[in-house]
């Protein structure tokens, strides 16, 4: 039971995946205007991390490793996550066309989020079981969700600013995510038996 | 002459992916504690955009245009593959200072951005020159920013020393320095712009 509290407070907290491990950059500077496109945008990447890792995890388990082709994995990765993007774009436009227009390029662009792949190369790294997998997966996505709902909040105040005009915008936004950062830091200290 | 100087210029400067297009930010930040780790990451990237776009170049016209998006991710895995197990067979430093960045050039947006917009409508020649400029703005960026991040951090610059360690901000080699290390190259890059 340990481990899993373990896994979860670390995914989220001490080694969120935006903040420490540089990873899903792209959403979180591109889908982070407003609050609530944030945590659409982080249900989705959710939605894509879990089923991904799982399969993925199968996929390098039950036929990779005995086959022994681990040199396909990243081929073979992205080629699933690709395919469940493209499953969750039919369903979002059939069931929530609303948030499906909101995201707009973001959502076919969950393939190119090294959140995705990312997580699923590194459960396979760190030698997860299936458990520990889909735990480590949902944290880190909640803790995607988190960084990319706490930004979105200060972005949407940032808008209201004076600012030199070559701050605007991008650059701004990135020292913030680096004091955001700085803040997360303060979670390494924390140590879980 | 003029038009092949032009699309390799463009990949530099006008068209930087790091500080004008903002794209492949995870691998900027992530590899770029040190001068030497964002070169590495420049030129690795640049390798598989100069190999994969030539190749797009080529199959573009038998690649029917709906599957063109699926198709050209296979491209780019084969060979971020390649590199990887070049990479693991000759340079096991290098791996393990890059680590999880590698495979993941596969997603650095820079790659597929250049696929689809230049690559699958150019030629081969043309494609390789896109690449290699391309490749050339983005590794000129990542040493620019690990050099920043390292002389702040350590006070050192490919290893030389320019002051001692002891002055240094342990902050800019750590997560948070990343972020406004690039946060102010981004601002000062559009202020030059702005102004010429």
């Amino acid at each position: 039971m340990l481990t899993y509290i373990s896994i979860i407070i670390t995914a989220i907290f001490i080694n969120n995946i935006v903040f420490s491990q540089f990873l899903g950059i792209c959403p979180f500077l591109g889908v982070s205007k407003k609050t609530s496109s944030a945590l659409g945008m982080g249900a989705a990447v959710t939605f894509v991390i879990m089923i991904a890792t799982v399969v993925a995890w199968l996929l390098q388990m039950y036929v990779l490793n005995p086959l022994g082709l681990q040199f396909l994995q990243t081929i073979v990765f992205i080629l699933v996550i690709a395919f469940l993007v493209q499953l969750l774009e039919i369903i979002m436009k059939k069931t929530v066309p609303s948030l499906y227009q909101a995201l707009g390029v973001f959502l076919p662009l969950i393939t190119t989020n090294c959140a995705v792949l990312g997580v699923a190369i590194l459960v396979i790294q760190k030698g997860f079981n299936l458990m520990e997998a889909v735990t480590y997966g949902f944290a880190t996505s909640l803790g995607f969700t988190l960084a990319l709902w706490i930004f979105a909040g200060i972005r949407e105040q940032l808008e209201l600013m004076p600012l030199p005009r070559a701050m605007k915008g991008v650059p701004i936004a990135l020292i913030c995510a680096g004091i955001l950062a700085m803040a997360f830091m303060g979670f390494s200290g924390i140590k879980i038996q | 002459m003029k038009k092949y100087w032009n699309i390799l210029y463009n990949g530099i400067i006008p068209g930087n992916p790091v500080f004008v297009l903002l794209l492949g930010m995870c691998a900027t930040l992530g590899t770029t504690s040190s001068a030497h780790n964002g070169m590495m990451m420049g030129i690795a990237t640049a390798a598989v955009l100069i190999c994969s776009n030539v190749v797009i170049s080529m199959a573009k016209s038998v690649v029917p245009d709906k599957v063109r998006i699926p198709a050209f991710i296979v491209i780019i895995a084969s060979f971020v593959t390649m590199l990887q197990l070049a990479v693991n067979a000759w340079l096991p430093s290098l791996n393990a200072s890059l680590g999880i960045f590698i495979p993941l050039i596969v997603v650095n947006c820079v790659l597929l951005g250049r696929a689809e917009a230049f690559a699958s409508k150019n030629g081969i020649f043309a494609s390789f020159l896109d690449g290699f400029g391309t490749g050339l703005g983005f590794t000129i960026a990542l040493i620019l920013l690990g050099g920043v991040r390292e002389i702040l951090g350590t006070g050192k610059i490919f290893g030389a020393e320019i002051f001692p360690e002891d002055y240094g901000m342990l902050l800019f080699i750590l997560a948070p320095g990343a972020f406004i290390a690039l946060g102010y190259l981004i601002a000062i890059v559009n202020k030059i712009r702005k102004t010429c």
